[in-house]
This record gives structure tokens, C-alpha cells and sequence, in this order.
């Protein structure tokens, strides 16, 4: 389908996509099987000058925006999901600083982000504090010119392989969902340290650690916004960032449709390929049916929210819910059409049926993303009504 | 230091099959790509220019829609793209084509170092390189793996031989051909893409680079192509069933029966 | 001139000829096909048109250049004594056999030229194999092989003897001594022949080779040049018994060795651990995927070792880093031809194929029974390799006594 992107967005997705086709498809078995992190790939990636897309020109970066983004996380997503986190994981530690930093801070860390000198990471989740951000428990404190942060953070994708990481902590816990406050924390500050890497279903070649604050001291001017801003940073980010995950999923399906595709075509039964069974064909129509339906509330997603949109809620979590039940639906069917096969670890669509899980599941899930949506739904209808 | 490197546009033979039934070659969906061994010849040239300075010149010989494949070299870092194209170079063979580089190269004036595939993957002869250098009248040294130093007019190469390697100094300016070991190729930025739209590719004809055209082309190409044909696989096959050991007895009966 | 010329009359544009075409360089325009800069005038096409609407003119033998090529004053063949520590490649051998059918056929005598230091020996061993003539020229600057210095003496030696056929094994060194040459004489060369024949009205060399990977091949003269040059590729021609019976003449020429060269070998490494190279040797065993781990790959070194075979790989796991890159068979690799090629786990992608399928016989061991491999493979074994390979280990050992 034409999609009309521009001339800029096409040479992306064709840059993007000969990277995951020459450079991470050949790894991508090893790299998640033996859970190397993809160090290597974000240096290709820089090299294409494609980390920097969503950052803008005076940044050191190419002035895209969600959309870019996204087109770059669906290719590589498409030859591997947990490489494409390094990238995708980065973009969600940074928009907080595109969105809310200082100059001085966008000067000081978006340059090497977009250089792939630096890979981002972003900090909301604890053990108590998941679906319910107010439960968090890691405070920040002022002393003199510095914060001191206290606490420990739960599963954060790119924790220990990140330079840059976005904190949400308590600076007022008397204010509610308003005490929470940003900041940005460099690897290797006296203080902050890292959990072990967990053992996931999927997205193996991801780094997902615990990072833990100890008497952390970073300087003032550290805080993105204002204090109190946390939990308003932490949602217009994510408002931003979810399409990413929504890309993500998509990418997953794709890959796994285009093996399924592949396979059927080839594999042989009753003497006939099974591509040429009415069953086979029917379950290929209806997953390239769900992959383009969700490829077109993506896009036209992206494009409402960088056309400076301001109610973008509602249609980034409807993006994020679709793409990723999409991506369960059509990894489980590719495993259903490779069969016996499909179920072996050797081959490659079990990996893309474990990986589409986490898309249902983080940056919010996918029961908090209805939540989100009714919630603006039912506003929307009531401010309506008052007009 | 100035490199120039030569590429030449060949099928992406991942297409290449055989229909069964006429055995002819089956090219649906074929599509014109730089030789492969081409992309490690270019990747070298830029490692040399990003490491020591100068410029990167890509040359190569064919019909106006190369200029398409030089635009790809471009987006990978080359500074500059020359195309020798003319009706008078066509049915070219490795000699007339050594011949016309040759020529386009003496237009170009100044360069160090020529660097050239090991080889085309449509014909598979790797004779352009040598014949190029012989025509220029430089040394050359072919299957190079390694460029292990390189200063103003001196080169220290590594040849992969059959057993092994050698280590071979040259004179500059002096032409390599080089094979996949070398290096890695880069895929190419966003920014050299934009560029490479944007670029003018120069494009000679025969008279442009002063070329006797009886030297040229078809007139200029002493071997001749008089007959083509479909090698017959005529081979039976047999498929070898049992358990693994009863399946190594049965192989082990029949190779040994050969007396290798 | 040869031409290409499209009958469009007849021409109903129906395509047929496009996919016929090896080069692409057919296109239909307004329904009729045209011929484009790039086309060889190879003839594929010829035989694809069914409404006989495409005519390849090719050259009478005799045109304007043959009118200085007096052939008489060019006889003899030649075959050039690739050597390496005095000690000649395996080709040379079967290039004088091949050398010997086509020098009788011509009534012509068959020489050798060896170049080297302290290779004198050799040249009796050059005659028992077929030689009539052995030009020798023993020198200490020629130690190592250099492609300045040899070209220039093989030039001078060429000028100077006239032989009208020219051979070299298509070894790296030959195929790249061999273009220097004929770009010097500016003569005609064809490489990587597996098949030479002699047309006696004309007296020249056929040579046919393979193109597009073995995909296609061509029979390909050079009419109007003398000598005739070619490469040969290894372990296709037959050698002769050696028969020590034999005489010939040893010539030293007088020939002037350039001092001053541009090239200079510094060094030759052998690194090859196995006893036999890839190239030389007559069993091959192959490992892919399939092995599924780096660390299975010493089964096939083990097979190998116990066959006294080389070890080749596929592309896939020379890039995954599980064995050297001189150990890579297939089109980016090298191209091999042994008596046996065991694939153990290749799948056997066209590049594959490429490189090895023109084997005397392949056997493929390999889990998927539609795998391309065993279209090529005279023996298949539809099997786990990790479970066949250790059968096959064990077998042979005691049979063999490995």
C-alpha cells in the first residue's frame, strides 16, 4: 500500500530495513540466544545516521519526529525485536529531555544520542508501583545543590547498557500524583548501582535490570522540568513513545507473517505446497489483513501527533493496543502454520511469538491502554456536551 | 591519498535458476546490483581515504543506467562517480574493457591507488584488474586480504594464496584486487543518500577519453563468444535410508567400492 | 562486425527472450524487443524465439585484424610450469596431459616454461609428463613468485618463441599472470576453461568455461590473435602416466631478468593446517547451519581427518565466525571441483552450488528432504548430521583403520 511517505521517511524505511535484513538478521539467533547486548548494531545504526532521527537538526539530529521513529523500530523489529529495543528503549529514556529539558541539557545529551555514542533508558517502574505510577516508592531529596536519591527501580529496558536514565522519584510525597518529580542520572554517579540482568521470556538480546539508588547524589540541575512535573513528564512521554511499542509489535508480526508466508510456500504435504490449502490461505489473508490495518492506525497515528496535535492519549494507546494484539495473534498463527516446526527453537517464529507478548504487556498494558482510552472517550462525550 | 575504485554492474544472481524443463536461466524479478566483491573494493577505498585523507573515485564502464548503481556508491561515501558509456565499448571483453578503464583512468590524472573486486560474479573470470594495471603500466597484486600499511607511494599487502598468504610491498600507484576477507562493508547513511540524490554523475563517451575505438568493444575484443549452452545435470539421485549407522555402512560400501 | 539484429517484423514482443537472456539487456518497447549496449551477443536469446526473430551475425572467422596474423609463424603449445618451492602444481601435470592430446592433434610440439630458483629437477619430471621442450630459466631473483618479474620474462619468452597456444592453471597465481600477459600481447584470454578442443580447419582453440556460477556455459575462440591463452581450472583435465621413457629438449633462453621491480614478496605464509589445500584436494567435507554449533564443526574436521580430506564450509557459518574465511566454498569463496564433496548440514544455496556442484560426487547429509543440495547430490542421507556424521566417523575409522 502507498503509505505517501515523504522522499526523507522512504530512504529511512529502506535504510532501516537493510540494516535488519544485512546486519541483524545474520546475528539475531546468536545475540538472543546468548543474550549479547547489541553494542555493535546501535554503532551501525549511528553510522547510518539513524539514531538521531526523532532528535532535532540543531541536536545533531535529523528533526523527525514519533513517525521516523517508528519507521526505523518497525524494520528492525522486523528481523529482531529485542535489538530493536536498544534503539526503541533509548528513544523513550530521551523524549523526556526533547520535551522537557534545558537547553543546556539537550545540548549536553541529545548530541551523543544522536551519534550513538549514548543510549538512553527511562526509569518509572518498581516492584509496587506498575499499572499504579503513584505507588512509587524512590525518593529524591535536596541537600544544598544536589539531590540525593533513595529507592530501587524495577525491569528497566537498556538498565546497566544505558548512559542516560530518565528517574521518576518522590520529591513531595504529601502532594499525591503531583510530589513526583524528573531526573536525568548518568551511569557510574557514586550511588547508583544495577540488579542482575532478569531472565525474560523474550526480547532476550534487551537488557532489563533493577537499578538501585543508594545515597545517589547528582547535581541540581539535573531535574528535567520542575519539581512535581514527574508524573506529567513521565505521561507525555509516554503518550509519545507508546506508537514505538505499537512499531514494535508490528514489526514482530511482519517478520513472522513474511517466515509463515515463506514456509508455506515451500513446505510440502499431500503432495502439494500447503500454501495452496484453502485453510493456509485463509489464516495468510487474515493476518496480512490485521498487519495492514495496524500499519495504517500507526502511521496516521504518528502523523496526528507530530502534526503538534495536543489530545494524542487516546490514539497512541489505541495504536499501542492494536499493534501489539495484532502481533500475539498473527506470531501464533505463523507458529500454527509451521506447525511442528514453527514450535522448534531453531526456527524462526517461536522467538517472535515470545517477543509479542511483552508488546501487550509494557510501557502500560494493554488493559491500562482501555483505560486510557475510555476515560478520554467518555470526556471527550461530556465536554460535548457542554458546547 | 586518491583511490579510485572500479565497479561493474552485474545481476543479483540470488535470482539465478534453472528452469528444469527448458533449462534455461529463469530471471524473473533480476535485478542489477554492484558486484559483490566490488562493495569490499569500495569499502577499502573509503577506509583508506577516512584513515589518510584524499578522495574516493568510483569508475565503471556500461549502459547509462550504471549511473544508478554509482549513485549507490555514492550513498556509501565515494566523492566522486565517472561512467564510460558509449555504444563503441558494447560486447566489450576483459581486454577492450582493461583497455577502455584504462583510458577513462589517464582522463582522471591523479591517483595512488586503483582497487578493483577479485572478481565479477557473471563472469567470474578476474582478469580486468591485472589486464587494467598491465594497460597502465603499474604493478598490481590480485586476492589482497589486507592492507597492512600504506604511506606516500609505498603499499604492504597481504595475498591470500591457496595455502596460506604472502606479504607483498608495491610501488604507488599500484592497483589491488581484493577479496571478501578484507573487510566489512558499510551500509550507507541517510545523509550520503540524500547526497548521492543529489549528485551529478559524469559520463564519458569513447571520444571523451580519447579511446581508439578499434580497441574498443566488440572491434576490440580478440575472444568471441560462439556458443552458450545449459550444462546438463544429469545426475540420479539416491537417497540412502536406514538408521545413522546402517545409512554410514551403506555410504561407506559405495565410496570405498570407488577406490578414491 | 559481429551485430545483433531484431526482425521486427516477426517480433511479436512476447518476453520470452528477456528471460532467456543471461545479461538483461533485452527490453520490450512498443511490443517489440530491443537489444541494449550491454548485450555479449552471446545467442541465448537466438534459441529462446520461437517466431526466429532474432539474428546474431557473428564474425566470419577471418576479418580486418586477421589480415596481419600470419598463424603459421605462431606453433606449439605451451603450458606454463607453475611452481612453489620447486615443487610443481598439480595442474601443470594435468595441463600437459590436456597439452599433449591438443599439441598431436596440431602436429605441434608441447613445451613447459618453468620459472623459478633451483628448479632444474623439475624439468625431467616435465618430460616423462608429456613435455617435448622445456624452457627453463633458473634464477635466485625468481624464489618467490612475482607478477612483475614473471610476467615480463613469460612476455618475453612468448615474443620470442611464438607459440600459438598458451595454458595456465587457473590457480592464484595463474589468474593473475595470465591477464598481465595477454593485456601485454594484447591477445586474447579466456579463463577458468574446463573444456578445450581443437578446430582443425581453422586451427582454433575451443575453450569452454562456465558463467553465472556454472549456471551457463560458453564456448568462446579468439580467431584473430596468436597466441591463444587460457586458464585451466584444476582437477578437471587428466594427467598422463609418467613414463620416464620419455625424451625432450631442456633450452635454457637467454633472457634478460629485470632487475628493478615495483613488487616485492616479503614473505609467504602457509597457514593451511590440514595437509591438503581446498583447491588440490580430492575429498572435501563441507559443514553448514545444520551443525547448529560452532563447537560440531570438529566432527567434519574429524570426517575430514579420516577421509585425509580438506574441510570446506558455507557461507553461513564462515560469517557467524565458526571458521576461517579460506575454508568458505561457493561463489564468494573459493570453487572447488574433488572427487567426493560431503555437505553436512548446507542446505545448499545457489552461491553454494556455485562453488562446488561440478564435484564428481556430492553426498548431502541434511534434515530437510527438499533442501537444494540434494538435487545435485548423487548420494542423500535425510538425517539428523549431528547423528550421521559420528556414524559415519566410527564406520570409516574402522575401515580405513583411522
Amino acid at each position: 500500500m502507498n503509505y505517501f511517505l515523504t522522499e526523507e521517511q522512504q530512504m529511512i524505511k529502506e535504510l532501516a530495513a537493510k540494516i535488519a535484513d544485512e546486519k541483524i538478521a545474520p546475528v539475531a539467533l546468536k545475540y538472543d540466544e546468548e543474550g549479547i547486548f547489541p553494542h555493535d548494531i546501535i554503532q551501525v545504526i549511528a553510522d547510518s545516521d539513524l539514531c538521531g532521527v526523532y532528535i532535532p537538526e540543531e541536536y545533531g539530529g535529523l528533526g523527525g519526529g514519533v513517525f521516523e521513529m517508528c519507521l526505523v523500530v518497525e524494520e528492525l523489529s522486523r528481523a529482531r525485536a529485542g535489538i530493536a529495543l536498544a534503539f526503541a528503549g533509548t528513544g523513550l529514556g530521551i523524549f523526556p529531555i526533547i520535551l522537557f529539558g534545558s537547553e543546556e541539557q539537550k545540548r549536553k545529551y541529545l548530541p551523543p544520542v544522536a551519534a550513538g555514542k549514548m543510549l538512553g533508558a527511562f526509569a518509572l517502574t518498581e516492584a509496587d508501583a506498575g499499572s499504579d505510577a503513584a505507588g512509587i516508592r524512590t525518593t529524591a531529596v535536596l541537600e544544598g545543590d544536589e539531590y540525593v536519591l533513595n529507592g530501587t527501580k524495577q525491569w528497566i529496558t537498556n538498565g546497566g547498557e544505558a548512559d542516560i536514565y530518565t528517574v521518576i522519584a518522590c520529591t513531595d510525597r504529601s502532594k499525591g500524583a503531583r510530589g513526583f518529580s524528573a531526573f536525568i542520572v548518568e551511569k557510574g554517579t557514586p550511588g547508583f548501582s544495577f540488579g542482575k540482568k532478569e531472565n525474560k521470556m523474550g526480547i532476550r538480546a534487551s537488557a532489563t535490570r533493577e537499578l538501585i539508588f543508594e545515597n545517589c547524589r547528582i547535581p541540581r540541575e539535573n531535574l528535567l522540568g520542575r519539581e512535581g512535573m514527574g508524573f506529567l513528564v513521565a505521561m507525555k512521554t509516554l503518550d509519545r513513545t507508546r506508537p514505538g511499542v505499537a512499531a514494535q509489535a508490528l514489526g514482530i508480526a511482519q517478520g513472522a507473517f513474511d517466515e509463515a508466508l515463506k514456509y508455506a510456500k515451500q513446505r510440502v504435504q499431500f503432495g502439494q505446497p500447503i500454501s495452496s490449502f484453502q485453510a493456509i490461505q485463509h489464516m495468510l489473508a487474515d493476518m496480512a489483513i490485521q498487519i495492514e490495518a495496524a500499519r495504517c492506525l500507526i502511521y496516521q497515528t504518528c502523523r496526528h501527533i507530530d502534526s503538534g496535535e495536543k489530545s494524542i492519549s487516546k490514539e497512541s494507546a489505541m495504536a499501542k493496543v492494536m499493534a501489539s494484539d495484532v502481533a500475539m495473534k498473527v506470531t501464533t498463527d505463523a507458529v500454527q502454520i509451521l506447525g511442528g516446526y514453527g514450535y522448534m527453537k531453531e526456527y524462526p517464529v517461536e522467538k517472535r511469538m515470545r517477543d509479542a507478548k511483552i508488546t501487550q504487556i509494557y510501557e502500560g498494558t494493554n488493559q491500562i491502554q482501555r483505560n486510557i482510552i475510555a476515560l478520554e472517550l467518555v470526556k471527550e462525550s461530556s465536554s460535548k456536551k457542554q458546547q | 591519498m586518491d583511490v579510485i575504485v572500479c565497479i561493474k554492474q552485474v545481476p543479483s544472481t540470488n535470482e539465478v535458476r534453472i528452469n528444469p524443463e527448458t533449462n534455461t536461466i529463469i530471471r524473473e524479478g533480476v535485478e542489477a546490483i554492484i558486484n559483490p566483491f566490488d562493495m569490499y573494493a569500495l569499502e577499502e577505498g573509503l577506509r583508506v581515504r577516512d584513515r589518510m585523507g584524499g578522495k574516493v573515485t568510483v569508475l565503471s564502464m556500461g549502459i547509462p543506467s550504471v549511473a544508478e548503481l554509482l549513485r549507490e556508491a555514492i550513498s556509501l561515501g565515494a566523492d566522486e562517480a565517472i561512467l564510460l558509456s558509449d555504444k563503441a565499448f558494447a560486447g566489450s571483453d576483459t581486454l577492450a574493457t582493461s583497455y577502455a578503464l584504462s583510458m577513462g583512468i589517464r582522463k582522471i590524472g591523479k591517483y595512488d591507488l586503483i582497487i578493483c573486486g577479485k572478481q565479477a560474479t557473471d563472469g567470474d573470470t578476474a582478469q580486468v584488474g591485472p589486464s587494467l594495471a598491465e594497460k597502465l603500466g603499474i604493478p598490481h597484486t590480485t586476492y589482497v586480504r589486507k592492507i597492512e600499511a600504506m604511506e606516500e607511494g609505498y603499499i604492504r599487502c597481504q595475498r591470500l594464496t591457496d595455502d596460506g598468504y604472502e606479504v607483498v610491498e608495491m610501488i604507488l600507484p599500484a592497483l589491488i584486487t581484493v577479496v571478501k576477507e578484507i573487510n566489512e562493508p558499510r551500509l550507507p547513511s541517510l545523509k550520503g543518500m540524500m547526497r548521492s540524490k543529489k549528485a551529478v554523475i559524469t559520463t564519458w563517451n569513447a571520444e571523451d577519453i580519447n579511446a581508439n575505438k578499434d580497441l574498443c568493444g566488440l572491434k576490440g575484443s580478440p575472444t568471441q563468444v560462439i556458443k552458450t549452452f545449459t550444462p546438463v545435470h544429469d545426475i540420479k539421485s539416491e537417497i540412502i535410508e536406514g538408521t545413522p549407522a546402517e545409512q554410514a555402512k551403506k555410504l561407506a560400501d559405495k565410496l570405498l567400492s570407488l577406490k578414491f | 562486425m559481429a551485430s545483433i539484429k531484431i526482425i521486427t517484423e516477426k517480433c511479436t514482443g512476447c518476453k520470452l527472450c528477456i528471460r532467456a537472456c543471461p545479461y538483461g539487456a533485452i527490453e520490450v518497447e512498443n511490443r517489440k524487443a530491443k537489444i541494449l549496449d550491454n548485450c555479449t551477443l552471446c545467442g541465448a536469446c537466438v534459441e529462446s524465439c520461437k517466431f526466429e526473430a532474432i539474428l546474431v551475425e557473428k564474425d566470419e572467422i577471418i576479418n580486418d585484424n586477421a589480415k596481419d596474423l600470419d598463424s603459421a609463424r605462431y606453433s606449439g603449445v605451451w603450458v606454463v610450469g607453475e611452481q612453489k618451492n620447486g615443487i610443481p602444481a598439480g595442474v601443470v601435470f594435468e595441463l600437459l596431459g590436456e597439452g599433449r592430446k591438443l599439441a598431436d592433434k596440431l602436429e605441434v610440439k608441447l613445451s613447459v616454461v618453468l620459472l623459478g630458483n633451483n628448479i632444474e629437477d623439475s624439468a625431467p619430471t616435465m618430460i616423462y609428463h608429456g613435455a617435448d621442450t622445456v624452457y627453463l630459466v633458473d634464477d635466485p631473483s625468481l624464489e618467490h613468485y612475482n607478477d612483475e618479474v614473471y610476467a615480463d620474462i613469460l612476455s618475453n619468452l612468448v615474443m620470442a618463441y611464438k607459440p600459438e597456444i598458451v595454458l595456465l592453471g587457473a590457480t592464484t597465481y595463474g589468474r593473475s599472470l595470465a591477464p598481465r600477459v595477454a593485456s601485454r600481447l594484447n591477445i586474447g584470454l579466456t579463463a577458468d576453461c574446463t573444456g578445450l578442443e581443437i578446430d582443425m580447419k581453422s586451427r582454433n582453440l575451443l575453450q569452454t568455461r562456465p558463467a553465472f556460477g556454472g549456471n551457463l556455459m560458453a564456448t568462446i575462440i579468439c580467431p584473430n590473435r596468436r597466441p591463444q591463452m587460457a586458464t585451466v581450472r584444476p582437477k578437471v583435465m587428466k594427467p598422463l602416466e609418467r613414463d620416464t621413457s620419455r625424451k625432450g629438449e631442456i633450452i635454457k633462453p637467454e633472457i634478460r631478468i629485470p632487475g628493478n621491480t615495483r613488487v616485492k614478496v616479503k614473505d609467504v605464509i602457509t597457514t593451511l593446517t590440514e595437509a591438503v589445500s581446498l583447491t588440490e584436494a580430492d575429498i572435501i567435507i563441507s559443514g553448514g547451519r545444520g551443525l547448529c554449533d560452532p563447537k560440531n564443526f570438529a566432527l567434519v574436521e574429524e570426517l575430514a581427518r579420516v577421509l585425509k580430506g580438506a574441510v570446506g564450509a558455507s557461507r553461513a557459518v564462515v560469517d557467524a565466525g565458526w571458521i576461517d574465511y579460506s575454508h568458505q566454498v561457493g561463489q564468494t569463496g573459493k570453487t572447488v571441483r574433488p572427487k567426493i564433496y560431503i555437505a553436512c548440514g548446507i542446505s545448499g544455496a545457489i552461491q553454494h552450488l556455485a562453488g562446488m556442484s561440478s564435484s564428481d560426487i556430492i553426498i548431502a547429509i541434511n534434515k530437510d528432504p527438499n533442501a537444494p543440495i540434494f538435487k545435485v547430490a548423487k548420494y542423500g542421507i535425510v538425517g539428523d548430521v549431528l547423528e550421521v556424521l559420528p556414524a559415519l566417523i566410527k564406520e570409516f575409522k574402522e575401515r580405513l583403520g583411522g
